[in-house]
């Protein structure tokens, strides 16, 4: 008996090692991205990032601002589109869908979200792009990131809000339909408001997924450094800038990189905070 | 329990597998490290160092060179801060590298390229630094189709681009472009999946794409065509060395590459990428 | 009476428009989803053959095969698991079973691994290329790949973990304390093997999160497309091979596609097979309450 609490003790403090670790490697990695972006931060004051004439690292300006509304336009533009189709596809999933056809349907969603980003990347550059091309040259451009986005964040989006819709207590639908709502008039009126901080949730997620997505973006926008002034533009987005100028960037421009790396971190920290702190369950 | 002990045994037996695994490729470590060499840098370089490291290994069973591409940057970068044994550049080395070490394997051009279905045939310097600046947007006005130019360019870092700056004397920040790109074959990937498309990359890659079917034209430059001939009879106006550096005089595995790098031994494999052979010192 | 159905009229026709809307939805999502997969088996079907799975590639992966990137893969994978497992799994066990879920050590662990789900990729392959290739010295290397993606995995490994084992009914822990059973030994006799397909599941899915990664191995364990000799060489994982494919190799779409669909047929089995994991568990769930 004595031995066994003995041996509890010492499972305790490998477990609890263990914890340690996990939690730490979060601020390691916080810690080597201040390192590295130290020189910078150091010696150039953060309004150059933004004041810059423009972005030419070797020609040593730093203007962030187009990878940043880059980022920004394509993460909107696909929320625009993957809000609807996601909130659509959960209610037909919960309300709509006969039942031979609900579970298939959301099966089909959770493998559309294990396909890699490259994959989407790869038929949005052979597949996308040249259509668009045909509309508009060049072809890669905004539209085809945000496309490929879409298609990238409406699972998130479907199963957060599917199993939101699910938390509904029954009750209040079972009262909905015996004081002879319509179903549309059910879902609007209870449904949503009862699971409104889930959906929320979900597409502050959605938008954190959209904001640091990499390869995918990186092989069908087009990556200039620009504001675009349409949907036809090409863009870079600050993490397909990281993925594109890592490979060759020294010194103060491989810290910039970091920097932009810094920052895409603490806007996903923010975000994911306010999810967590929308929508409590945070398993869904 | 019977349920229970399996599931323990499993895992048992697992894990072991994991470490028999970790233990294998650590000795293996031990062995390979000393015949290993890693070469970083230019996408123009890295397919011809790729035939000479298979050739070189297939003489010298045991060792193993790995090649990466990445842009004569990332070549210079890595060999001085150690990631790399060797770096490849695609230029000589400028006044603020003089602490690397330059062996000069073959030289190469850069060349202008369009599709192949695009009509246009000559194009003045002129011409092109107004495509490139923007002030020349549609084929018509240069006497193509009547379609929008798609200016391809490549990414800050790549000698490429500095050589074709410097020719054309224009700065990266006045150039306007519709795509993005890295490596030469992603250039003539992008211009062969475009056909109002423009772009410029090695010579040397662009003849060996375009004899294997891709649908591409080399543009002549200043009257003289865009060949390994011209370049190697130094006719043509937009040439350079292709290097390989380190950061410290080589000595042993490094120096022995080096020196078959550059020997007679690679002269076949240096024309058949399409580059033009330097004759040994 | 008459006027009553009037009335009641509108919220019908409104309910029958809004089902079309949402029937037309969900009919473009299936058929984009359809459009991708037709798209990668017409493309990539021809090309697959045994040869293309066990030969390496040639001609910068024109001709030849993914032998020696499946090989790469593969060993990436397995170093990121052998590191993630061990620390997921304890953590897992300490926040289900060690520590009230409103402690401060709780709370901090959680959110700090909470955060590190939302990381972005590429910022993992950032901070891996400056910690494991650079600081430690391990260059570009399958062991600096692995060990930037067990970063990555540690959340969803521990938080599939944790889920499993606070769905083992609280009487199990009882009973095993009134037989006078250790912590310990109910941890490891009990509580893990009746998780275990929750386990199994979660393992699933962080296999499926690992070699769907690209962003992340770019730039530590490199694009060398050899066989790989050692933890120390560097190795292309199978979507890094996708990406060089179809951005750096003029005429490379065929292998591509036959790449790319290799696997995406990968990754719906194990995800497929996880998902199976997961819901039976919960039927047994449901069964014993």
């Amino acid at each position: 008996m004595f031995q066994s609490v003995q041996n509890d003790a010492l499972t305790c403090w490998v477990l609890r090692a263990g914890a340690v670790i996990s939690a730490l490697v979060m601020l390691l990695i916080l810690a080597f991205l201040l390192i590295e972006s130290w020189p910078v931060l150091d010696q150039i004051t953060p309004a150059r990032f933004f004041t810059d004439t423009s972005w030419h690292p070797i020609e040593g300006t730093y203007n962030l601002t187009p990878m940043l509304s880059g980022t920004l336009l394509a993460s909107m533009g696909a929320l625009l589109l993957a809000i609807p189709l996601g909130i659509t596809s959960a209610l037909f999933i919960v309300f709509y869908a006969p039942t031979h056809l609900a579970l298939p349907y959301k099966r089909m969603i959770e493998l559309l979200a294990g396909i890699p980003s490259v994959v989407f990347g790869f038929w949005g550059l052979t597949t996308l792009v040249p259509l668009i091309n045909q509309l508009h040259p060049p072809g890669a451009s905004l539209l085809a990131a945000i496309l490929v986005l879409t298609l990238m964040i409406l699972p998130t989006i479907t199963l957060t809000t599917y199993s939101a819709l699910k938390a509904v207590p029954s009750e209040f639908l079972h009262n909905a339909a015996a004081l002879g709502l319509s179903r549309w008039g059910m879902i609007h009126g209870i449904a949503f408001p009862a699971a409104r901080s889930g959906i929320v949730a979900g597409v502050i997620l959605a938008a954190g997924r959209a904001i640091g997505e990499t390869m995918a973006v990186l092989m069908v926008a087009g990556n200039v450094v620009q504001h675009p002034e349409g949907l036809f533009d090409p863009i870079r987005t600050l993490a397909a800038n990281i993925a594109l100028e890592m490979a060759y960037a020294m010194g103060d421009h491989r810290a910039v990189l970091f920097v932009s790396g810094l920052l895409l971190m603490l806007l996903v920290m923010v975000l994911s905070a306010m999810a967590s702190k929308i929508g409590k369950n945070q398993y869904a | 329990m019977l349920m229970i002990t399996t599931h323990k045994r499993l895992l048992l037996f697992s894990l072991t597998c994991l470490a028999i695994g970790f233990g294998w490729f650590a000795s293996a470590d031990a062995n390979a490290a000393s015949q290993r060499l890693v070469l970083t840098g230019s996408s123009t370089v890295a397919p011809l160092v790729g035939e000479i490291v298979r050739k070189y290994e297939s003489m010298h069973p045991g060792v193993r060179i790995d090649v990466q591409t990445g842009g004569s940057s990332r070549g210079i970068n890595d060999t001085r801060n150690g990631i790399a044994d060797i770096g490849m550049v695609s230029r000589a080395l400028k006044p603020n590298e003089k602490d690397l070490h330059a062996y000069t394997i073959a030289l190469d051009g850069v060349s202008v390229i369009l599709h192949a279905s695009n009509p246009v045939s000559v194009l003045s310097k002129q011409q092109i630094a107004d495509i490139y600046t923007g002030k020349i947007t549609n084929w018509k006005s240069v006497g193509g189709a009547d379609a929008r130019i798609t200016v391809v360019n490549k990414a800050e870092g790549r000698s490429t681009l500095e050589l074709f700056l410097q020719y054309f004397q224009l700065k990266n920040s006045q150039i306007k472009p519709h795509i993005i790109i890295g490596d030469n074959p992603q250039g003539i990937k992008t211009i062969t999946g475009n056909p109002h498309a423009v772009g410029y990359v090695s010579i040397g890659a662009a003849e060996y794409e375009a004899k294997r079917g891709a649908p591409i034209r080399l543009l002549a430059l200043d009257g003289v065509d865009a060949s390994v001939a011209h370049v190697h009879s130094g006719a043509f106006p937009l040439s350079r060395p292709l290097n390989l550096i380190t950061s410290h005089v080589p000595q042993g595995l490094a120096q022995h590459f080096i020196t078959f790098a550059r020997s007679q031994q690679t002269h076949e494999l240096v024309e058949a990428q399409y580059f033009v052979p330097i004759s040994a010192e | 009476m008459l006027e009553v159905t009037t009335i009641n009229k509108w919220p019908h026709y409104r309910d029958r428009f809004v089902q079309l809307v949402i029937y037309l939805l969900v009919f473009l999502v299936s058929a984009v989803f359809a459009w991708i997969l037709f798209d990668l088996a017409r493309g990539g079907l021809t090309h697959l053959s045994w040869e293309f799975l066990i030969e390496s590639p040639r001609d910068a992966g024109r001709a030849g095969g993914i032998g020696s990137v499946l090989v790469s893969t593969l060993l990436i994978l397995l170093v990121a698991l052998t590191a993630a497992l061990p620390l997921a799994w304890t953590t897992a066990a300490l926040l289900a079973e060690y520590v009230p879920t409103t402690s401060q050590f709780g709370v901090t662990v959680r959110f700090s691994l909470q955060v590190l789900a939302g990381v972005p990729s590429i910022v993992f392959g950032l901070f891996g290329n400056a910690f494991f290739s650079v600081y430690l010295g391990l260059g570009f290397s399958i062991l600096s790949g692995g060990l930037t993606l067990a970063c990555m995995l540690l959340p969803i490994l521990v938080s599939t973990a944790e889920a499993g084992l606070r769905a083992v009914p609280q009487s199990y822990r009882l009973s095993a304390a009134a037989l006078g059973m250790s912590r310990t030994a109910t941890l490891f006799h009990l509580l893990l093997p009746v998780a275990a397909p929750t386990l199994a599941a979660g393992l699933l899915l962080g296999i499926g999160r690992a070699i769907a990664e690209t962003a992340a191995l770019l730039f530590t364990s490199g694009y060398v497309d050899r066989m790989p000799g050692s933890l120390l060489d560097s190795g292309r994982a199978l979507a890094l091979h996708i990406f060089d494919l179809s951005m750096n190799v003029p005429g490379g779409d065929t292998p591509a596609y036959a790449s790319a669909l290799v696997l995406v047929v990968l990754l719906l089995c194990i995800n497929m097979l996880a998902m199976k994991l997961a819901y039976g568990l919960q039927r047994r769930k449901i069964m014993t309450t």
